[in-house]
């Protein structure tokens, strides 16, 4: 670097930088989460049940294998859009799958991919059902492409 | 070493070497599940190895950057660290509470865990790479705060150096984002939002400050090159990260809820994050061209030149690669992340624990110039066979993903190949990656081995230039 460049000089684009962006970015996420994310999280829909599958879903590391809205790990679907995959986005009829599919893991079909039996109560699975679904009524830009997630 | 306290960083290194050959054994073991999907099952699930694969890693890192700033920290204030004592109760208080979260994770199932360790009181668990009870991420708070203290005494009581005062910012920072591990509201997208203050704001915001620090400090010893030189190449690199990174968290905000203007945001800034990386290969092989000395220690040499280009590649071009909103929507969640996050881990922070160990360890054994040359070989061997796998599996990882993407992601519903489907379209790829994930582990036996080799090089071998006489 030319010699003209001072050291100073380097240390003030560094703090000066890093204070403005770290401002900026507080003042975005605060237009985020206090503006917009009301209008896109139907938190309104977000009830006792739906909190409670949270503690299911997290309880359980669920996320070890699955991802959520494409976070997590890659070795099992996609399951913020489940609800519509599986459930033909019917409450009913996805909290019957739910309830047929916990049941009857592990399927111990030799070297498959093997989901453990959670031991689930009926109260638990038809609240992770009920965060599923919430989850996947969450404006996310249209994410993912396609059913297939 | 010219203060007796920088020792204290020696049991660091060891243990977070000892964690490292441990998260590569549980790399082999989900290497194996994803092409044999019951391998292990039940007694290990994937979610368990995974667990343990990625906590171990975050804990060794840890160790590596805490020996790392014990070791450098003294020797930059020029005085003795503030406490010894505290350095080795903090570190037996942290190696027994990671390995018994790790023996918590492998032989207790993961619900009875969270509930005996009373995660009702205040629900942290349960999300990726923040899985550990929460005593345990009290107890890495607290283990941290106590770390600090100890370190701020010793840098304030004496000279200081950018390096230290970098060093120190990136380590208060990684303290402070660490609190967000603890906020878990029960809306998912606010959950999600600033768990990503934790994860990405760690990796690619204050992290890379603790990289520059150690890097810039390595060729500071390694080059003889004038300090002011390397202190202004270092501001400049941290200005790069944090000017970049901190609005480039946005690219993590594309598909959880955020607004839309996170996607130009998220877009143009990450586009711009290899800009540090970039500038860090520049200033390690612009500082080596211009050495004033050749320390006898060139292994260290080669892990500091292969820290700043394995992490360019690593976390700059595989991270641009996906990084814009419009390709990031179909390769959002694949294997493609997989291959960027093993290059970039591996370049950027386990490359740079591997370059102070390289440079601190020989002259905390007694060798002040480093190890024997035949010790050096073989620790380089150990280099190229672990960065050349790893290069392996990053390609293999990045081949899967794109038909990943191409089977399941590009094809509208209907026409699209299932998930598990998909999986079995692509198994070639994976057998190729559990292969050279086989080679790294070769790779980290060979490096292992460089530690059992007597002998030491000597001050003759400067060859050119003014010699400094401390090592």
């Amino acid at each position: 670097m030319a010699e003209r460049f001072t050291k100073s000089m380097a240390r003030n684009i560094y703090l000066g930088g890093s204070t403005f962006f770290i401002l900026l970015f507080l003042v975005l996420t605060f237009d985020t989460q206090s503006r917009a994310m009301p209008e896109r999280d139907n938190r309104d829909q977000l009830t006792e049940e739906v909190v409670r599958g949270k503690h299911v879903w997290e309880n359980n590391n669920c996320v070890g294998c699955h991802s959520l809205m494409g976070e997590g790990a890659y070795f099992a679907p996609e399951l913020a859009n489940v609800f519509d995959r599986r459930g033909g986005a019917d409450s009913e009829v996805f909290k019957a799958y739910m309830n047929a599919w916990m049941n009857a893991m592990p399927t111990n079909v030799p070297g498959r991919r093997q989901m453990p039996q959670f031991n689930l109560t009926d109260q638990e699975i038809n609240d992770l059902s009920s965060f599923l679904e919430w989850t996947s009524k969450i404006d996310d830009n249209g994410w993912p492409p396609n059913i297939e997630g | 070493m010219k203060y007796e306290s920088q020792r204290v960083a020696m049991p660091y290194f060891i243990f977070a070497l000892v964690l490292f050959a441990g998260q590569i054994v549980f790399g082999l073991v989900l290497g194996m599940q994803y092409v044999v999907g019951d391998f292990l099952f039940p007694e290990i699930p994937f979610n368990v190895a995974r667990m343990v694969h990625t906590n171990l890693l975050i804990v060794w890192l840890l160790f590596g950057f805490m020996g790392a700033t014990y070791y450098l920290v003294p020797e930059e204030a020029q005085t003795e660290l503030y406490s010894p004592l505290l350095a080795w109760i903090l570190f037996w208080v942290f190696a027994v509470a990671g390995t018994l979260t790790i023996l918590g994770y492998l032989f207790v199932d993961y619900a009875t865990l969270a509930d005996v360790t009373m995660n009702k009181l205040l629900p942290t668990m349960g999300r990726e790479f923040l899985e550990q009870p929460t005593i345990t991420k009290i107890g890495i708070a607290l283990v941290v705060v106590g770390f600090l203290f100890n370190i701020m005494m010793t840098a304030l009581k004496g000279r200081k150096t950018v390096v230290n005062i970098v060093l120190i910012t990136g380590l208060i920072g990684l303290a402070v984002l660490w609190l967000f591990s603890f906020y878990n509201p029960s809306n998912l997208t606010t959950d999600k939002y600033f768990w990503w203050f934790v994860v990405h704001l760690w990796v690619e915001g204050v992290w890379e400050l603790i990289m520059a620090a150690i890097l810039a400090y390595v060729l500071i010893k390694i080059t003889g090159v004038d300090r002011e030189v390397i202190e202004k190449w270092l501001y400049i690199i941290i200005a790069m990260a944090l000017i970049t990174g901190i609005i480039g968290t946005g690219h993590h905000f594309f598909w959880i809820g955020p607004p839309e203007y996170w996607l130009w945001l998220g877009s143009v800034f990450s586009a711009l994050e290899p800009l540090p990386f970039f500038m860090m290969v520049l200033f390690a092989f612009t500082m080596i061209n211009r050495r004033k000395r050749n320390h006898p220690n060139k292994a260290a040499m080669l892990w500091a030149m292969g820290t700043a280009v394995m992490a360019f590649l690593g976390a700059g071009v595989w991270g641009f690669l996906h990084t814009l909103a419009p390709v990031n929507y179909y390769t959002h969640g694949t294997q493609l992340t997989a291959a960027h996050g093993h290059m970039a881990f591996y370049g950027a922070y386990v490359m740079i624990v591997l370059t102070i160990i390289s440079y601190a360890m020989p002259i905390m054994r007694g060798r002040p110039y480093g190890n024997s040359n035949t010790a050096q070989v073989v620790e380089m061997w150990g280099f190229w066979l672990m960065t050349i796998s790893m290069v392996f599996i990053t390609l293999f990882l990045t081949g899967a993903g794109i038909l990943q993407i191409w089977l399941q992601r590009i094809p509208d519903s209907g026409e699209a190949l299932s998930f598990m489907a998909t999986q079995d379209n692509i198994a070639l790829f994976y057998w190729a990656r559990m292969i050279a994930g086989c080679f790294f582990m070769a790779g980290l036996v060979v490096y292992f081995g460089s530690f059992f080799i007597k002998g030491q090089a000597s001050f003759d071998e400067e060859v050119r230039g003014a010699a400094i006489q401390d090592a």
